[in-house]
């Protein structure tokens, strides 16, 4: 029999945690608990977070969103702060599974899980997110993309939980959006997904953009270089057309039961043309 | 461990493993066998269950998370031999052919129209889009959902 225990603080957690230091980590428990039953044997306790309230919110906080870790895709879709400030992100936590698994599943968990499909993941890379870790020593920050190692893979210390999302507060005429290619339209996992952030002038001339791409690679993937020559033009075919090449020949996608390399390779050429419709 | 929580208006205390899996304890411990296993891995529906008014997945749910929460599971809909509004549209407009994926869907129709008592087709079907039917009676489905929608206004 495996324990399960649900902290309803912190404090309790880390306390639970130095007792049981080989026990599991529970967010929204959709990945997890899908994993622990294809491996039967594994009995290490549970640690549920889902009592502990000071994990669960979204602020507003001077030049910083704050997202805590046990967020649910459904509260990130359902806040003003993100589909007014971040669209993307909400754009994102929409195309998660299905509503059940919306309700269920939570930003934290999103991130740990690490997919190369995730979908939150590249609307967090293009809005340049720090991830704010905490253990019962204190904590620390780290750059999304320095947390995320590989599919899989995160740079979580021994007792190190994830505690929230920092996401600078983009200015007033930047635009993001998240675009994702699937097999269908509900419950499906990524083929190719797009997150954009773009600065716009009032001369409708790119400031600056960034650009994270989902599924093409073994973590989000970002090209600052090919994002760079975006700057000073305005949003064209020509343009995008052009990015979407370049970042085409630089993506490396795999070959899977949903889609071939090749297939991958075409939608990054042409995911950026869909800014224009 | 002893694990308590109410469970369509009954207060419930029930020992069990704090690993079982929900779906098990409902089906297995508790006769409710309206909430159905159909992928055990949160991709079909048909193991949808309210949690404090939320659909969530009980194959994907462990019996120690109960604790404290309030459950509804299509057992809990009707009232005595009336059925509710939802229920009573399925079997109306014929939205149930084997029926396996039928408790699933009417929880996540009560999810979405305790949320908007007037959706459009398209935010039914969105409401529906993690909810599997292998008969391929999806119009039939969401014609009932919104034939609900308008019975459960009336009443309002």
């Amino acid at each position: 029999m495996r324990q399960v225990m649900l902290p309803a603080s912190l404090e309790e957690l880390w306390a639970l945690r130095k007792e049981h230091p080989d026990a599991l980590v529970m967010a929204g428990g959709t990945d997890l608990l899908v994993r622990m039953r294809a491996t039967k044997k594994d009995l290490r306790p549970v640690l549920v977070l889902e009592r502990i309230e000071e994990l669960r919110h979204i602020e507003l906080n001077g030049s910083e969103i704050i997202v805590g870790a046990m967020t649910s895709h459904q509260q990130l879709m359902d806040s003003s702060i993100i589909t007014r400030h971040i669209p993307a992100l909400g754009q994102a936590a929409a195309m998660v599974g299905s509503p059940a698994i919306r309700h269920m599943g939570t930003m934290g968990g999103n991130i740990c899980t690490a997919s190369p499909a995730g979908d939150t993941l590249p609307p967090l890379y293009a809005l340049q997110a720090q991830v704010a870790l905490a253990g019962p020593e204190g904590g620390r920050m780290a750059a999304i993309e320095e947390f995320i190692r590989g599919p899989g893979q995160v740079d979580l210390k021994p007792g190190e939980i994830l505690k929230q999302v920092i996401i600078p507060l983009p200015g007033k005429t930047s635009v993001s959006s998240y675009f994702k290619v699937g097999q269908r339209q509900a419950l499906a996992i990524s083929i190719c997904s797009m997150a954009v952030f773009m600065q716009i002038n009032q001369g409708r001339y790119i400031e600056e953009a960034r650009i994270a791409w989902g599924s093409v690679g073994p973590t989000v993937m970002r090209f600052p270089e090919a994002d760079a020559r975006l700057q000073g033009s305005q949003l064209s075919a020509s343009v995008l057309r052009e990015y979407g090449e370049a970042a085409s020949r630089l993506v490396a996608p795999l070959s899977d039961i949903r889609a071939s390399a090749g297939y991958r390779r075409m939608l990054v050429a042409n995911l950026p043309l869909r800014l224009l419709a | 461990m002893l694990v308590r929580f109410k469970l369509n208006g009954r207060e419930i205390e029930i020992d069990a493993r704090p690993d079982r899996r929900v779906v098990d304890l409902l089906r297995e411990d508790l006769g409710l066998t309206g909430s159905k296993e159909g992928c055990g891995a949160g991709e079909c529906g048909a193991c949808s269950i309210l949690v404090d008014g939320v659909s969530k997945l009980s194959c994907l749910m462990l019996a120690a998370q109960l604790e404290g929460r309030t459950i509804t599971t299509v057992e809990g809909l009707s009232a005595g031999e009336e059925l509710h509004p939802i229920q009573q549209a399925f079997v109306n407009r014929g939205a149930v052919q084997c029926g396996f994926c039928s408790p699933g869907m009417v929880i996540a129709a009560m999810d979405l129209l305790q949320r908007n008592p007037n959706p459009e087709r398209g935010e039914i079907r969105r409401a529906l889009s993690g909810n599997l039917c292998r008969c391929t009676g999806y119009q039939k489905i969401v014609d009932a959902v919104e034939a609900a929608a308008g019975e459960m206004r009336a009443e309002a």
